[in-house]
């Protein structure tokens, strides 16, 4: 390790020490043993399944969960956690008086102090080691299983923190386990969100019809070809089913280079449909092989004007549309790498 | 080669229209029968005498609701164009060629939309335009792309435009600054009283660059409808004859509705080249008999385009033309007398017709002098039409 006293390495060791220092709580009981108030009983079960509106008789009915090969009715998983909780007057208690003297609010005073202050839940795992029948005595204990390292999220920069839940029965035996993940960050550090660059998935679509959906299929394999007259020659576009020329039925596809020069452009602002980014620059190119083509420009609208070399590009608008772009030609030479996103 | 045939054989005798608003209160329905018993009123007719009907295929209203509303018993005739606005004279065309047949004796055309409390065609593909028809195959190069909307579509005819005789968006900006000029002296304008500065004009946020807010048409809620009969009956009828001097529809090569941005050069509009050639042809008058137009103004550049497609002026030289006067009305070429669909309302065009119907009435209100021959256009862009309204059968 070196001794370097530059800020940023200065900075790093400061992070390190401090992640040691929220790291001893790792492994500790995160707040005491919580003891269910009530066994598991019939009422409670009743009053949930009818909020939920969950009609499943082996919940109610005695002879049903029998049927089914149960010992009896048995409680829905999801209610695990409600065996558990306090209750309203000792969680008003608790909101209103000093923190107990647990790990757990050691643990977030530590964060705390450090300006990690903002808190929400990100992860709720569970696992059901078996269902819980009437009479069931549950109790609850909570493990500091891990803090993260310092993390820069959407919300700002901050620790997560994971607690493991085990749920015991009355004979000590393990009914469930849930591990519940916060994460605690600072949030005067967080970054007014970019603006997301809009989802190309959804953009208008292309109407695929039998005349043009070679063009569509090559342009899906980014490869962007021109339709041509088998027995004249012409180029044309956009398709159709016979040569304007010599009237010839007869078709094949050719590759174009890519390469064209910029005949015009739009950058367009209002209205501002889903999908696209504005102000919105759109070319119309006249590619190398003389035929015209309309497409995305990838570049800032200040860049574009008439007569500018282009390339194409590509770009996927979902998992089966891709359709072409230009930038602006880096020089005569090859095409730059495409782009796969 | 183009036939002389229906040059005076027919006439506009009645025109009528709801009030132009942005929210009608009132069914699409009602907007059309409105606009059509108005203009019967007008040419002092009743509905009884309607035997002929033509609109726009986007026309939301059938030619038998409109029938049977009215009470008018029977029609004998009755036909659509398509291309939106590019069909605002096609359908008076399509009831001067029935009334000169012989197949219908008094056609009324209409067109009604609440086009701006209703579906707004500036916001996007319409809901119906969701099909894999050929119909719709044309927005497979450019929906995904983002050209949705006609100011998008028509933005890169006129950046083109700009770069190849170096027109400038004020160049653009004073065709608005015109629109509602007259606009403001036409107590039927949505924009009657409020002018326009070129400043204000340029600081109108952006649509779709080089287009700003002002280059772009409005939306409107309304009707309009006219009647045609021939020329014999217009003579028994109360009011001063508007003949059909000419008629022509266009569709040019390599057309798309839109975005024909496949043809070689961009800055030209071959199918309202072909419009102008018909109708010269038809009415043996040319663009220096005309004493006034109406030019489909749905985005400020084709303005320019039509001037110099229909020969008012030389090949960019448009921009020239407008900015030394001609278009006012003291000009040589007043034009959009009414405030046009900048300025009066969006009609698909048909507001326009029935301008020019007053033009050679005298009863614009922002009337030139000695006007006999105006020119009208239709929707720039997609396949389109127009017609010489004329003083003379």
């Amino acid at each position: 390790m070196s001794t370097t006293t530059q800020a940023p390495a200065s900075e790093a060791t400061d992070q390190d020490a401090f992640l040691a220092r929220l790291r001893e709580f790792v492994g500790l009981e995160a707040t005491p043993t919580r003891y269910a108030q009530d066994a598991v009983n019939q009422a409670m079960i009743r009053h949930f399944v009818e909020a939920m509106g969950d009609e499943n008789p082996v919940y109610v009915d005695d002879r049903a969960a029998r049927d089914t090969g149960r010992e009896g009715v048995v409680a829905p998983p999801p209610m695990l956690s409600t065996w558990l909780m306090v209750g309203y007057k000792a969680h008003t208690a608790a909101a209103a008086g000093a923190a107990p003297d647990t790990p757990m609010a050691r643990l977030l005073a530590l964060l705390a102090d450090a300006g990690f202050v903002g808190v929400v839940a990100t992860n709720d795992e569970h696992e059901y080691v078996r269902e819980l029948r009437l009479g069931d005595e549950i109790k609850m204990t909570t493990v500091i299983e891990d803090v993260s390292p310092r993390k820069t999220t959407g919300l700002g920069t901050g620790h997560f923190i994971t607690t493991l839940r085990t749920y015991t029965d009355q004979n000590d035996e393990v009914v469930a386990r849930q591990r519940f993940r916060i994460l605690r960050f600072d949030p005067s550090g967080a970054k007014p969100a970019a603006p997301a660059a809009a989802d190309p998935a959804l953009r208008h679509k292309p109407f695929i019809l039998r005349d043009n959906a070679f063009w569509f299929a090559a342009a899906a394999q980014r490869r962007l070809v021109i339709q041509a007259c088998t027995d004249c020659g012409t180029l044309r576009h956009p398709p159709g089913p016979i040569c304007p020329s010599c009237h010839s039925y007869a078709w094949h596809e050719v590759e174009a280079s890519g390469r064209g020069t910029v005949h015009s452009y739009v950058v367009s602002h209002h209205p501002k449909a889903p999908g696209y980014d504005y102000p919105l620059t759109v070319v119309l190119v006249d590619l190398e092989e003389g035929t015209r083509l309309v497409a995305d420009f990838a570049g800032d609208a200040g860049e574009v004007e008439i007569g500018m070399p282009v390339q194409v590009d590509w770009l996927d608008y979902d998992e089966n549309l891709t359709l072409p772009r230009f930038r602006a030609a880096t020089s005569a030479s090859e095409p730059t790498e495409e782009e796969g996103n | 080669m183009t036939s002389t045939f229906l040059s005076g054989r027919t006439a506009v005798v009645g025109i009528g229209a709801t009030e132009f608003s942005k929210n009608s209160g009132r069914s699409e329905l009602q907007l059309a029968v409105e606009a059509v018993s108005a203009a019967l009123a007008d040419a002092g007719l009743s509905p009884a005498d309607v035997d002929g009907m033509t609109t726009f295929t986007m026309e939301t209203n059938p030619e038998n609701m409109v029938a049977r509303s009215l009470g008018i018993p029977e029609l004998k005739f009755f036909s659509r164009i398509p291309y939106g606005g590019g069909g605002a004279c096609a359908p008076v065309q399509q009831a001067a060629m029935a009334v000169a047949s012989g197949i219908a004796d008094v056609v009324v055309t209409y067109r009604a939309f609440n086009e701006r409390s209703g579906v707004r065609f500036g916001q996007g593909p319409p809901p119906a335009k969701t099909q894999a028809t050929s119909d719709n195959e044309y927005r497979s190069w450019v929906n995904p792309y983002g050209l949705l909307t006609p100011a998008q579509h028509t933005a890169m005819f006129a950046r083109r435009y700009m770069h190849t005789y170096g027109a400038t968006s004020e160049d653009y900006g004073r065709v608005a600054v015109l629109a509602r000029k007259h606009a403001a002296n036409n107590p039927r304008a949505w924009f009657y009283g409020k002018p326009l500065t070129l400043e204000e004009h340029q600081a109108s946020r952006w649509i779709a660059e080089p287009l700003h807010l002002f280059d772009c048409c409005q939306e409107t809620d309304g009707g309009q409808a006219m009647v045609v009969v021939s020329a014999e009956r217009a003579k028994d009828l109360p009011v001063t004859p508007v003949y059909i001097r000419g008629a022509a529809q266009g569709l040019g090569p390599d057309q798309y509705q839109m975005v024909s941005y496949y043809r070689e050069d961009l800055t030209r509009i071959p199918e309202v080249e072909l419009c102008a050639r018909q109708l010269w042809a038809q009415s043996g008058l040319g663009p220096a008999d005309m004493d006034a137009a109406i030019l489909y103004d749905h985005f400020t550049p084709y303005v320019l385009n039509q001037l110099e497609e229909y020969g008012f002026c030389g090949r960019g030289e448009a921009k020239d033309f407008i900015a030394d006067g001609n278009l006012e009305v003291t000009g040589s070429l007043p034009t959009n007398t009414h405030g046009g669909q900048i300025g009066e309302a969006y009609l698909h065009g048909t507001n326009g017709v029935a301008e020019g119907v007053r033009l050679v009435r005298g009863t614009s209100t922002n009337q030139p002098d000695g006007v006999r021959n105006v020119l009208v256009t239709a929707g720039v862009g997609v396949p389109t039409s127009a017609l010489i309204l004329s003083a003379e059968g």
